[in-house]
């Protein structure tokens, strides 16, 4: 047994990432966040049993990963990795930081039970596995990689074959049966229909649950594509923003005097722009792009978090603790650390949620604007706008999609909403 | 309160300056003229010679901060872009726009009619229902019809603006033919502008209801307010004196910040809806890297933003006998 272990290490750094195996890494860290929850648990019950060993097994598993993923399918140097393998490692970093940021709030001896009391509220509990299933097909969509290598063309290996595949993509063509390019039809056809839409006498090759759009793509592939610009749209730009806002709002409000009378110069100079025309001009200067998107609603958003944080930061100065440390000694690096950003975590928190479905909204009004990310709900919108027009309409684009945008917007609604109650400080939370 | 008026004023230059200065820094720092020039000449395909004629004309050759190569002191620190742009601005002398000869002065004059029968009435209209949906939401608080209320809001909440317009048109429209679905007509307003009212009022509906009544369940379980009902105040006397006038002031706040984009137009109501007014103007200059249309739209903005930030402080005392302006 033992000694058949550095081979295991050895075909895992070596072989090319499987769907499989791919699911075993993403259980495992699961298992590694889950570990934190259930060896919490089992301490209060008084249980014995321990998950310590997932801790090392896991890091074991995820350098494999990482060497895994800058072994196979790419003949490049390390910086000059293919974009897909960047992605992968990406996906796994953001699952392991939301995990870690998860466990921290939930095991916080104040926050955590606050927090874990909005399961008990059904409509809370619905949100929540929605919004897990949106973030779990976007992260699926996120890991892929390529199966066959043919760069002389010598194998007959399709073109489609050769691009990097996610997890969604895999499982997707397992559970149709033909390779997810080749469902597909030659245009509009309506959902679970057996001829085309247009002609009727054009029988259709697949069933289509939710029909296809006008290139013959099949909606429910689509819909499911865009789960991930979806998630990426309302996340990446609060990695930017939330930061620049507590670091000004922070600083102006703790510090005072001229610092303060420029960050309120800077965020009332950037509040008297309309922000939808700051941000499309950030994008014209800095063109089209995921990132540059991103960059834009991030610097264009930042504002209101500022101005929260900064008047928080006022209240939060003058509170006895923070005097004390003060008169202490304590370095103003450290009291912003421990005392000022901790108390302002729950408005951070509720702010980016709601902020996530703005975001999320607003892809759809850059997709109208010829500027939205590829493969979104808001394209598939703004491509079938039209098509209800015509006699008879052509309505499941339209309606699937913004279905999907719907749910999600909702459920992070509610979460926000119950989350808003759970941390405000002035209601009290029976356990 | 004049001399407060004033200082408040001068306080908004440099936030104006700023904001030019913001715009600035993206077109001329960040971005090429080079792109805007072949953006207005016919893209890809515009020659060398037709991109440089095209800036030479609109000035977008000229060095960004300082024209070594000009004669004189003066003329160094003038010949500039970062001059020419703010004279131009600073002058309310917008010039020509950049993709066609029209003024842009003119093209704001014409689309701000068209732009404010569009925003006023879904301002005045959303704002009228909003208020006296969330009293009575206040008035039933923690019963049923708050709870409905709510989640009505949240839903409201979360759908795309796009749903409401396509809807809007699909239904009312083409279904049952009671209104225009696009189009403008100087004469026949009405008919073209119910169903862009109809959908900007809805739109709004939500958001606000559900702001206004967090404002007022505060007001709501305020002491003044259990002494008003246990002295038996009636309930229309209990809305209207005691909980409409104490929410008003958190309530104004918005509402007249919300004011200066009245002005600046709906963007995707006018494009969606074939209005011809200030919204679609922008939308165009986007879409066509217009920055001197662009520029003139949000140097407006940003005026009006300080001059209304200046109307809402002075407005509390309207409102609020307790605050003082210093």
């Amino acid at each position: 047994m033992i000694s058949t272990l550095p081979l295991l290490a050895a075909e895992t750094v070596t072989s090319p990432l499987t769907l499989w195996r791919s699911f075993a890494l993403i259980a495992l860290l699961v298992l590694f966040l889950l570990e934190r929850f259930l060896s919490n648990r089992s301490a209060d019950s008084g249980e014995g049993f321990s998950f310590e060993w997932l801790r090392p097994t896991f890091l074991v598993l995820l350098g494999l990963l990482v060497l895994n993923a800058l072994t196979q399918d790419s003949r490049r140097a390390w910086p000059m990795l293919p974009p897909h393998i960047w992605q992968n490692i990406i996906a796994f970093l953001v699952l392991a930081l939301f995990g870690y940021g998860l466990s921290k709030v939930f095991l916080h001896p104040f926050w955590g039970r606050r927090v874990r009391s909005i399961f008990r509220r059904p409509f809370v509990l619905i949100s929540i596995l929605l919004t897990v299933f949106f973030a779990g097909t976007a992260l699926i969509d996120s890991i892929s990689w390529i199966d066959n290598h043919d760069p002389d063309g010598e194998k007959q290996i399709a073109l489609q074959a050769q691009q990097p595949r996610s997890i969604l993509d895999r499982l997707f063509s397992a559970a149709v049966g033909v390779p997810e390019w080749e469902f597909r039809e030659k245009s509009h056809s309506a959902p679970l229909a057996s001829t085309q839409f247009q002609k009727e006498e054009v029988t259709l090759k697949h069933k289509h649950l939710l029909g296809t759009t006008i290139d013959g793509r099949d909606t429910f592939y689509q819909v499911l594509k865009g789960c991930k610009p979806a998630v990426i749209v309302g996340t990446l730009p609060l990695i930017i923003s939330i930061p620049l806002a507590l670091l000004f709002g922070v600083m102006g409000g703790y510090f005072g005097g001229r610092i303060d009378d420029f960050v309120v110069y800077v965020y009332s100079t950037l509040a008297s722009i309309p922000s939808l025309l700051l941000l499309f001009a950030i994008i014209m200067a800095l063109g089209n792009g995921i990132f540059q998107v991103c960059v834009g609603l991030g610097v264009a958003g930042w504002v209101g978090l500022c101005r929260l944080s900064r008047g928080e930061t006022l209240k939060l100065r003058e509170l006895e603790y923070v005097q004390a440390a003060k008169c202490l000694g304590t370095s103003n690096a450290k009291i912003i650390l421990r005392h000022i950003i901790p108390n302002l975590m729950h408005i951070v928190i509720i702010t980016a949620i709601l902020a996530f479905t703005g975001l999320v909204l607003s892809e759809a009004v850059l997709s109208y604007l010829g500027i939205g990310l590829d493969n979104s709900w808001g394209g598939l919108i703004n491509n079938s706008r039209n098509e209800i027009a015509r006699q008879p309409a052509i309505w499941w684009n339209l309606v699937f999609a913004s279905t999907a945008l719907f749910l999600l917007v909702l459920a992070v609604n509610v979460i926000g909403d119950a989350l808003r109650d759970a941390l405000d400080p002035r209601v009290s939370v029976g356990d | 309160m004049i001399a407060y008026s004033i200082r408040r004023l001068l306080q908004g230059i440099p936030t104006v300056l700023g904001v030019l200065f913001v715009f600035f820094f993206i077109f001329f720092m960040v971005n090429d003229p080079d792109k805007m020039a072949r953006g207005a000449n016919g893209g890809d395909k515009a020659s060398a010679q037709a991109i440089e004629e095209w800036k030479a004309e609109k000035g977008y050759n000229l060095p960004l901060f300082f024209n070594l190569k000009a004669p004189g002191f003066k003329a160094k620190c003038t010949e500039t872009r970062f001059f020419s742009f703010y004279s131009k601005m600073l002058t309310f002398q917008f010039g020509k726009a950049d993709t066609d000869d029209e003024l842009i002065i003119d093209k704001i004059k014409k689309g701000a009619g068209p732009s404010l029968a569009l925003t006023v009435p879904i301002f005045l209209i959303g704002l009228f229902i909003s208020i006296s949906i969330s009293l009575v939401v206040a008035l039933f608080m923690n019963t049923y019809v708050d709870r409905f209320a709510l989640v009505l809001c949240v839903l409201g909440m979360s759908v795309v603006v796009f749903l409401y317009i396509i809807g809007g048109q699909y239904i009312m429209g083409k279904m049952l033919r009671w209104f225009a679905i696009s189009g403008w007509s100087e004469d026949h307003k009405f008919h073209f502008l119910f169903l862009p009212v109809l959908v900007g009022v809805i739109d709004s509906l939500s958001r606000r209801i559900r702001l206004y009544r967090t404002i007022m369940v505060n007001e709501v379980n305020s002491d003044y307010m259990r002494t008003a009902r246990a002295k038996g105040v009636g309930d229309s006397s209990l809305l209207f004196k005691h909980l409409l006038k104490n929410s008003m002031i958190p309530i104004l706040t918005g509402v007249v910040m919300s004011i200066p984009y009245l002005f600046t137009g709906a963007l995707l109501l006018e494009a969606f809806f074939g209005i011809p007014g200030l919204g679609k103007l922008t939308i165009n200059a986007i879409i066509n890297n217009d920055f001197a249309t662009l520029s003139a739209m949000v140097f407006i903005g940003s005026l009006l933003y300080v001059v209304f930030n200046l109307i809402t402080d002075l407005s509390y005392t309207l409102v609020d006998p307790r605050v003082k302006l210093q």
